[in-house]
């Protein structure tokens, strides 16, 4: 190696310095544009605690039973290596029972206590401890969830088959789907495809025949004829609506993120 | 008396190694340091023991089995569901023990400024854990990136000796600033910024969970170390290295050396990833017969698979007493 002085390597350290917070400054900038908002796990904190909490370790994917979490890559926005869901491709059903995802969370990035200290946003908090309809008989029916991941709403209405009179039969997705969930008739522990199950409805009711939380949705008759899902209070925003949704798009879809609004 | 846990840290930060002046030497480091200077036979000793030498890669192979084996747990604990060790290399749990990587324990305190107590109990387990196993051994026994950068090293050093390219040194202090730099900035935007950035989390996740576009990151540093400059992620930039380095200043695991043995022919040094903790093996530094090699050091363990004399060794300090 040729003999360097020492001013030449602290010019180049400089400058080896400023490029790399420069390549850090360039990889931030694509950032905050990429990121929509997005489906956190059950439990998660606001999204600027969330992540800043976040260790990305990966824990909560690995204890998921229908792999509902999903880490963000670099070219998502915010929080590359965090946890998010994708609720059309495979929503959280709460098939676990104790939300797993929360209990293997090392840092309270999700969380059951929320520190006091921390922000909640008015419409988040759900007005009573959520009942798991598959724990219906359990003698402590409810999930320990204080606050809710969003809301669903139906945001096509147009597409609705109930709003059409419409009913559906056969598996509620396209073929090829791989999404899973749990059926209490078929087995409380195992998952199942979603697309093994099917469906025969004289009108589409495949939002509220899969919502896992008691009264969370409901068919409500239209003025004009035809029936239409109405969301209630006790939604948790789990996504589940949106992935059994049989139209394409899905009409019901999650708003992440969103507080309950009294209509 | 040459303080070598000082000095220790002076290097760690990335001052240059400093010379013991004469007074701080101790008396039988002086005796042999003039017993080798004035020795007449030993250009003739010297020509015979280098046409004999026999290199070893028994440590190399070791630290290589380890690493992947320690890899391949956190994959196969996921692929096949064994929940062995589960998590990634920020944060796992070993058979349901909390184990936290401290520099990712650090940004996530910082950013989040709330400490929940399984963080603790991670962060306290894996700093006990490698101060006992020599700190910076987490670099060079289970970090990824340590390895991909280990291979494609070669690439770089075939190419200097073909003349194509030159190594470029960066000042280490750039380390220290960058680690400051990152927990500055942790704790004003309130985001993990350096997470971002880390090979060692995103090579970790990319194998257990899958590659993503976090790769292209990987290979552009990788280039960067071929064609500029050796191994300049883990030598000058990674603060990851800085706060293992400070765990490993306490630990009993440390590479030892002897005066007596060594011919002073300075291989060790050129194989070594933070040659500065080399530093008192060159002809007439070491202030003592036997002296601890510094926190910089990573314990990979080359040096010692190196030494033709053998006088670089693995030492349990305390334990070497014992027995």
């Amino acid at each position: 190696m040729a003999k360097e002085t020492e001013r030449r390597l602290f010019i180049r350290s400089g400058l080896g310095l400023a490029a790399l917070l420069a390549l850090t400054g360039v990889a931030w900038l694509p950032t905050p544009a990429a990121s929509a908002r997005r489906l956190r796990p059950p439990g998660a904190l606001e999204e600027q605690d969330y992540l800043s909490a976040c260790i990305k370790c990966g824990q909560c994917v690995q204890v998921c039973p229908v792999s509902a979490l999903q880490l963000a890559d670099l070219g998502d926005g915010y929080g590359i290596g965090a946890p998010y869901i994708d609720a059309r491709t495979q929503a959280c059903d709460f098939s676990c029972d104790a939300v797993q995802c929360i209990l293997a969370c090392p840092t309270g990035a999700l969380t059951y206590h929320k520190p006091t200290d921390l922000e909640t946003r008015v419409g988040m908090p759900v007005a009573h401890a959520p009942v798991l309809l598959a724990k219906k008989q359990d003698p402590e029916p409810t999930l320990n969830l204080k606050e809710r991941m969003g809301v669903a709403r139906l945001t096509r209405p147009d597409l609705c088959l109930a709003r059409q009179g419409k009913g559906h039969k056969g598996p509620a997705r396209e073929a090829g789907f791989t999404g899973k969930m749990r059926f209490m008739s078929v087995d409380r522990w195992k998952p199942i495809p979603l697309n093994d199950h099917a469906f025969e409805t004289e009108i589409c009711d495949l939002c509220v025949r899969t919502c896992p939380i008691e009264g969370a949705i409901r068919l409500v008759p239209l003025a004009a004829g035809g029936m239409t899902p109405e969301v209630l209070e006790p939604c948790l925003g789990c996504g589940v609506c949106e992935m059994a949704c049989p139209t394409e798009p899905a009409a019901i879809t999650i708003l992440p993120r969103e507080g309950w609004k009294d209509a | 008396m040459h303080n070598r846990f000082s000095e220790s840290w002076r290097q760690l930060l990335g001052l240059v190694p400093q010379r013991p002046t004469p007074e701080q030497q101790q008396p039988e480091a002086k005796t042999l340091h003039r017993m080798k200077r004035e020795d007449p036979d030993r250009v003739e000793t010297l020509k015979t023991h280098r046409a004999n030498i026999v290199r070893s890669t028994k440590w190399r192979n070791r630290r290589w089995a380890v690493l992947i084996v320690t890899n391949l747990l956190f994959v196969l604990s996921f692929w096949l569901d064994i929940q062995l060790l589960e998590g990634s290399l920020t944060a796992s749990r070993f058979l349901g023990f909390h184990m936290i990587d401290l520099n990712a324990a650090l940004q996530v305190a910082l950013a989040h400024k709330h400490i929940p107590i399984n963080l603790i109990i991670g962060t306290v387990t894996i700093f006990l854990l490698w101060a006992a196993l020599g700190g910076r051994a987490f670099c060079s026994w289970v970090c990824p990136y340590h390895l991909l950068a280990e291979w494609t090293e070669h690439l770089h050093l075939y190419l200097v000796s073909k003349k194509k390219i030159r190594d470029h040194a960066f000042h280490r202090g750039m380390r220290s600033v960058l680690w400051l730099l990152f927990a500055i900035l942790a704790f004003v935007s309130g985001y993990t910024v350096f997470e971002t950035l880390s090979p060692t989390g995103i090579l970790s996740r990319a194998l257990i969970y899958g590659p993503g576009l976090g790769l292209a990151w990987i290979v552009l540093l990788l280039l960067f170390e071929i064609l500029y400059s050796r191994r300049a992620w883990c030598r000058y930039f990674c603060p990851i290295g800085l706060t293992y380095g400070a765990v490993g200043s306490i630990s009993p695991l440390q590479i030892g050396y002897s005066l007596d043995t060594c011919f002073h022919e300075g291989d060790c040094r050129k194989v070594c990833l933070v040659p500065h903790v080399l530093d008192c093996v060159i002809k007439g530094r070491a202030s003592n017969t036997h002296v601890n090699i510094g926190a910089d050091c990573t314990r990979c363990g080359l040096c010692v698979d190196t030494c033709p004399t053998g006088s670089l060794r693995f030492e349990m300090r305390g334990l070497q007493k014992m027995l």
